[in-house]
Order: structure tokens, then C-alpha cells, then sequence
């Protein structure tokens, strides 16, 4: 599963865009910022994805000739990462990983398309599942055929970043049954569509999530990404980035709900002694801390894999994203009860982490499925 | 290419050749079981020729303890030398011409801490495979405590006199020396007053006795020492400074167990398991459950093992953080055992059954994390030396 050629510590690139990131984020996009959007009520910082912008994040998958920065999956994942230690809310994920990875294998086509992700113009949202479990191949929504045309309808469930983006990836039933692996197509609309409705929803983790309904919404040709029937092996790239950058963003979520732990442990007293001190809250946090390693090296392996040998990321991926979830739940149950009756107060940050870390948990697969697929690849 | 990358292209030419012309053909591509290791010492008897013949020409060059300067034996390589050597052995099938704990432990310890007569006696001969070591660590009231030990060790002047007991002396019946933690200053901070000395265990007043484990194997002994003399010059490093020695090693001993070395996952696989069987035993959700959540997080493990190396080869140490090598692994690896015994059902329940040696495995596996620091202490240190977290 390793390319035993390509090393799994960063690079000297890699700590100087780290240390970047960390520093910005923690100025631009620290905890509090995210209570401000939340009680502002707004899911991101529009002003904060213009300076990602700027420096390139949003073209951190696009080719250099679509005025991208080209930085690769691992260089993703390490954004990624340092966002999830934060919690800094955008739509990086759907747009500059999903979307950039799918429109640039989609041929030239896709070039305008990644011009305005990497200009910060263009926001997109992956319009997929139609139940509460991630399940691509169950796609049910019809894009029938009409003429030249196809009228999509139905309804996209949980769709993230879906009410403020402006282009929408959606993938529909062309042909077959439910449940068929080909058959699907996947279209790329503008989001002011005739006969899209889209209702935001409120949800935990305080960020852009809607219901996404089609009502005879018109498509065309031209608006197909990949092959007509084939919508499933056009999408791959963009899931499997998107699923390898959100475990990133997981296990950099973890790793702020520890320091923040930590931090607490060392200072709060009870009985007379900093509670750091008893053993066992010790053990506990070292085995956290253990947990968010292991996991470390299963991310910083996908991302590695899907630069230099894309073809076998499956495992790499699941992988990253199976561990990812279970750790980052381990990290949030830990921080909260370690933290007592103030872990459970609105007023203090943690809480935040631990609604992030259950919608992570959830979007583009949960443990279940991604483990799933590992026992398949290994042949049980 | 850099006249580097070209001289490290030469040295592996260099060093395949040299293999394939010296490791006998009937040695290449054999599985490697605990009979076809080669311990080396004065009560060895190899199985074969072969075995023989491997260990010789490797003596001559240097190769049985690679790193180690050619003065004492060793072949002198620097670690990308090494790297390169140990590859083409493993891509040949050749298997290590020696192992013993004289060239895992001892020999580091006194490349590092030992003077120029000690290093000129013993290194050659380890490297030679003519002395077997063994550790004489543990006491009975001296367990994760280690630092706790009471064998004693009194200056007589012209010697040692040593009385006390060790327990868990790893093949101790089978070594020729011992190197081991006395204690030379009873009034001292207990970390203060331990000193590392070497004894032969052919001195009148050593005994030993094997152990008999729970999976039925004796690969542990007890020891006892009564009124053992032992020359002054035996003595490592400085008086009542062992406890600094002990710990260079038991470092040296975690990293191994924890994933270098040995490798630190058995052999074995719930696949191969499951390939061998009729049926579908899987087919069982609780089963399922248990093999996927392992199968998770025994790639992720093994994908630590690697960044570790990786980090190590970019000559960043690994450090305290091989305390979590070693408590993951341990714990993992009795995980994956007890799932292997319930994938086998009964068929693993015999001591010699179609599963040939799995329960003595298994049961093997409950000492990983007993071994060589505990689970307990473990966490303890990555809480306290990588977490900072304070103390009691």
C-alpha cells in the first residue's frame, strides 16, 4: 500500500507551508471565529476565502496554467489538517479539493472552470447523497432524457456547502437501476438553475449544509463531466481527494481538541493538585495521543499515494478516512470529559470540536463504509 | 548522478555480488523459524554445513556486525551502507549469518560507554559468534521498578564479590557471559547506586534455572549469584553510573520490539487463517467487526513503523516517542492473536494442531507488553516525557 519510494515526513516545502498555515489560521481563523459566523449566522467568512485565495489555497490543486498552485494532495491534506486544529469554516474541501480534482481530469473542458476555483470566483458544492449513509452507487435521482436535454429530478439530502455555492456538481440516474454501478452521470450546473430549490439546513457543526431539490432542472451535453453512464469513474478522483483531505481535517481536529485538553489538564486543580497528575487521566491522554500518531501516518500515506500513484488510492484513502473518524470521536469524547462540567457549556470552545468532528465523521463516508472497503481490498 | 549516488550504486553491486557468491544456494529463500537462527557461543551446535559456512565468510567481511568499526570485527559501514546491505540480503532471501543480544546490546553498550581493553576483548568475539550474551536485568523485587535492583556488588579490593538473584535472564542457561545491573551504593538515590558489570557464567556461584511459561516454552531463566567473584575490569563505564547505560539499552530494547528489529507483528495473518479453512467462519458480524476494526489498525501501525524509519534515516531521532511504538504494537499484536485463535476456532486449541504452534504464540504474545517496560510504564513516559505532563 506504501510507495516505499516516497517518504512519509514532510518535507522541507511541506513544514514551511505548515508553519504558514498554523500561523495564519490561528490569526485569521481561530475558534472564535467560528463562534462569531455561528452567532452571525452565516456558515463562512467570505472575506476569509478571498485571502485563502491569495495565497493559493484555492489552486492548491489546479494546474499552474489555470493559475493554480499545483501543490499536490499531501500539500492539501497538510491545509486541511491545520484548518481542522482551528476549525476554520470554508469550502475548501467541496470546491478546491472535490471540484479542482474532478475538473481537471474532466480534459479541457474543465480549464475555465478551475481558472475561477483558483481565482476564489467559483464555489461548488458535490450534490450526492439522497439518504441519511453515504452511498454513491445508490443513486436514485433521474436525469431523463428530454429531447437533447435531461430534466433532473429529485431530491440531494445533505449536500455541503450546498446554499452558498454557485456551481453544483450532481450526480444522476442516465440509465439502469437503482443500485447499478454504471448508469449514473455526473452533470456541472450553475446553482441558479431553473427548478432548483435549495433549503438550508441548520445543523450542528454550524456550517453550510442544504437540501438540494430537483424539480425538471434542465441539463445538456455540455454540462456533463467525464462520460454519459460513467458518472461514478469521473467522480472517483474528487471523492477520494475529498475523503483524504477531510480525514486530514479530522486528525488536525483531534490534534486541537488534545492540545486544548492538555493545556487544561495542566492547569485545572482539584484535591489540591493539578489533575494532570493522576494516572490515570495521564494514561488516558497518552493513549489519545498515540491514536492521533497512528493516524497521522495513515494520512500523510494518502496523501503521498495520491500524488505519485493515484491508480492505488483506494485503500490508501479508506483507510485515512476510516481512522481519521474513529480517532478524532476518540479525541472529542476524551476532551469533553476530561474538561468536566465546562466541557458541556456553550460558552467554551471544545464543544465545537466535537460537533465538527461527528459531522466529519458522517460526510463521504463513516467508518463502516470505509472499513468495509479495506476488508474487501484485503480479501475477507 | 552525484559521485555520491554513484559510490552507493557501486557498494550495492559490490555487496549482492558478494552475497550471492558466499551464502550458500540451499540457505537462499528459507523460511526463517526460530531453529534456522544462529546464536553463536561455546554450547552452539549448528544444524548444518551451511550454517556454518555462511557464518565464516560473513566473519571475514566484517558482516555479522556490519556498523561496528573493522578494528573489533565489525565491517565499518555507515548507516546508508547498512540500509543498502540489509536490502540486498532481503531481496536475495539470505538470512542474518548471526543474532544474539551481544550484537543487538551489549556491543552498542560498550561501543558506547566501554574502555579500549573491554571493547578490544569482547567486541571480536561477539562478532565471531564465540561468546552468546545474555541480560541479566530483572529481580523479583525489581520488575517495572527496575531501578529497584538489589543484587549486590562489594569491592573486595583485587574483586567483585556478587550475591543476589535475576529473574527473566532471556536463554540465560544457554550463555556464556552475563552483562548485568548490581548494586554498588546501598545509601545512594536508588538510580545513583547501580553499576553494569560482565561476568562469566562459567564462575563458581552462577546457576541458573529455566521457567516454565504458560506456553509451555522456557525461554526465561532465573539466575543466582553466590559469592561470585569477578575481576575489577569487568566493571562498564563509571562506578554507580549504570542506571545512564541501562537506559541507552532499554531505548535500544523498545525501538526493537516495537517494531525494528524482529518486527514487532508476528508473522502470521487472519487471512492465512481464513485461507486455510472450509467454510466461512467470517461470515460471523462479531467476528467480521473484530478482523476489519484489526486489519484498520494494523496498516495504520504498520505505516507508523515506516514514517518512524523514515524519520530516523533523516537523522531525526525518534526518542521517547518509541515508548508508543512499543505500547501500540505490543497491544495490537495480542489483539491480532486473540482474533487469529477465534478465527480458528478449535482447530487452534492443541498444542500441536492444523495450526501447528498458534496457542504457544498466542500465549506468547501476553508477554510483549510485559517485556521490556510494561504497558503502564509506557504511558507513563509519554506522559510525562513527550506530554509534559506533571508529576505526582
Amino acid at each position: 500500500m506504501k510507495d516505499m519510494t516516497q517518504s512519509l515526513i514532510d518535507t522541507e516545502d511541506e513544514v514551511m507551508l505548515r508553519d504558514a498555515a498554523r500561523g495564519f489560521l490561528s490569526d485569521a481563523a481561530p475558534v472564535s471565529a467560528l463562534r462569531a459566523n455561528r452567532d452571525a449566522g452565516r456558515a463562512y467568512d467570505p472575506a476569509l476565502w478571498a485571502e485563502m485565495a491569495q495565497m493559493g489555497w484555492t489552486g492548491v490543486l489546479v494546474p499552474e496554467d489555470a493559475g493554480g498552485a499545483d501543490m499536490g494532495h499531501r500539500a492539501a491534506g497538510i491545509l486541511a489538517e491545520e484548518m481542522g486544529r482551528t476549525l476554520a469554516a470554508s469550502p475548501y474541501i467541496s470546491t478546491a479539493v472535490i471540484a479542482a480534482s474532478v475538473l481537471r481530469r474532466a480534459g479541457p473542458g474543465g480549464h475555465g472552470a478551475l481558472e475561477s476555483i483558483a481565482a476564489g470566483k467559483a464555489l461548488y458544492a458535490l450534490a450526492l447523497d439522497e439518504g441519511p449513509k453515504f452511498a454513491p452507487k445508490a443513486t436514485a435521482m433521474q436525469a431523463e432524457k428530454h429531447g437533447n436535454a435531461f430534466r433532473l429530478s429529485g431530491v440531494k439530502a445533505f449536500v455541503a456547502d450546498g446554499a452558498t455555492a454557485n456551481r453544483v456538481l450532481v450526480l444522476a440516474r442516465t440509465s439502469g437501476s437503482t443500485g447499478d454501478h454504471e448508469g449514473l452521470t455526473l452533470f456541472d450546473i450553475d446553482a441558479a438553475r431553473a427548478g432548483l430549490d435549495r433549503e438550508q439546513l441548520s445543523t450542528i457543526d454550524s456550517r453550510d449544509h442544504a437540501r438540494l431539490i430537483f424539480d425538471g432542472v434542465e441539463a445538456t451535453g455540455d454540462d456533463i463531466i467525464g462520460d454519459l453512464d460513467n458518472g461514478l469513474a469521473a467522480l472517483r478522483p474528487g471523492l477520494q481527494a475529498g475523503q483524504a483531505a477531510l480525514a486530514a481535517e479530522l486528525t488536525g481536529l483531534a490534534s486541537g481538541a488534545s492540545a486544548i485538553t492538555l493545556g487544561y489538564l495542566k492547569e485545572r486543580k482539584q484535591f489540591d493538585r493539578t489533575i494532570g497528575s493522576f494516572q490515570a487521566l495521564q494514561h488516558r491522554a497518552a493513549h489519545l495521543w498515540s491514536e492521533i500518531e497512528v493516524t497521522a501516518s495513515a494520512i500523510a500515506n494518502a496523501g503521498r499515494v495520491l500524488d505519485h500513484t493515484p491508480e492505488n488510492a483506494e485503500l490508501a484513502v479508506s483507510l485515512a478516512k476510516a481512522r481519521a473518524a474513529q480517532t478524532a470521536k476518540l479525541a472529542v469524547s476524551e476532551a469533553v470529559q476530561m474538561h468536566g462540567g465546562i466541557g458541556m457549556t456553550d460558552a467554551y470552545d471544545i464543544g465545537f470540536f466535537m460537533k465538527r468532528a461527528r459531522v466529519g465523521a458522517e460526510w463521504l463516508g463513516d467508518y463502516g463504509y470505509h472499513a468495509a472497503v479495506i476488508a474487501a481490498a484485503r480479501g475477507f | 548522478m552525484s559521485n555520491a549516488t554513484e559510490d552507493m550504486a557501486a557498494f550495492r553491486a559490490e555487496i549482492s555480488d558478494w552475497i550471492k557468491e558466499n551464502c550458500p544456494a540451499a540457505l537462499l529463500g528459507r523460511p526463517m523459524g526460530e531453529t534456522g537462527i544462529v546464536w553463536g557461543g561455546r554450547k552452539w551446535t549448528f544444524t548444518d554445513d551451511n550454517q556454518r559456512l555462511w557464518l565464516e565468510r560473513a566473519i571475514t567481511r566484517g558482516l555479522t556486525a556490519p556498523r561496528w568499526p573493522t578494528e573489533y570485527g565489525g565491517a565499518g559501514l555507515t548507516r546508508a551502507q547498512e540500509k543498502i546491505y540489509r536490502e540486498e540480503m532481503q531481496k536475495l532471501g539470505a538470512p542474518p549469518p548471526l543474532e544474539s543480544f551481544g550484537l543487538w546490546m551489549l556491543g552498542p553498550a560498550l561501543l558506547e560507554f566501554g574502555n579500549e581493553a573491554q571493547k578490544a576483548e569482547h567486541l571480536p568475539k561477539i562478532t565471531r559468534g564465540e561468546i552468546r550474551w545474555c541480560q541479566g536485568y530483572s529481580e523479583p523485587g525489581a520488575g517495572s521498578d527496575l531501578a529497584n535492583v538489589q543484587t549486590r556488588a562489594e569491592d573486595m579490593g583485587d574483586h567483585w564479590l556478587i550475591n543476589g538473584q535475576k529473574i527473566w535472564t532471556s536463554y540465560a542457561d544457554q550463555a556464556d557471559w552475563i552483562f548485568a545491573l548490581v548494586r554498588t551504593d546501598r545509601d545512594a538515590p536508588k538510580h545513583r547506586g547501580i553499576s553494569f558489570m560482565l561476568m562469566d557464567m562459567d564462575t563458581p556461584g552462577i546457576t541458573t534455572r529455566p521457567i516454565r511459561l504458560i506456553s509451555g516454552k522456557s525461554p526465561f531463566c532465573e539466575t543466582f549469584f553466590d559469592n561470585v567473584k569477578v575481576p575489577k575490569e569487568n566493571l562498564v563505564g563509571e562506578l554507580n553510573r549504570g542506571w545512564d547505560i541501562a537506559k541507552y539499552l532499554l531505548t535500544h530494547e523498545r525501538e526493537m520490539i516495537g517494531g525494528g528489529g524482529q518486527g514487532l507483528l508476528g508473522a502470521r495473518s487472519v487471512a492465512q487463517i481464513l485461507a486455510s479453512q472450509e467454510g466461512e467462519m467470517l461470515a460471523d458480524p462479531v467476528l467480521r467487526a473484530d478482523a476489519m476494526q484489526t486489519e484498520v489498525d494494523t496498516l495504520a501501525f504498520s505505516l507508523t513503523m515506516e514514517r518512524y524509519k523514515d524519520q530516523a534515516e533523516a537523522g531525526r531521532g525518534v526518542g521517547n516517542a518509541s515508548a508508543m511504538l512499543k505500547y501500540y504494537g505490543t497491544e495490537l499484536n495480542k489483539r491480532r492473536y486473540e482474533l487469529m485463535m477465534a478465527t480458528a476456532g478449535s482447530d487452534a486449541l492443541e498444542w500441536e494442531g492444523p495450526h501447528g504452534g498458534l496457542a504457544p504464540e498466542w500465549l506468547r504474545t501476553k508477554a510483549n507488553s510485559i517485556e521490556g517496560g510494561t504497558t503502564e510504564v509506557m504511558l507513563d513516559i509519554i506522559a510525562k516525557r513527550v506530554l509534559e505532563m506533571p508529576g505526582q
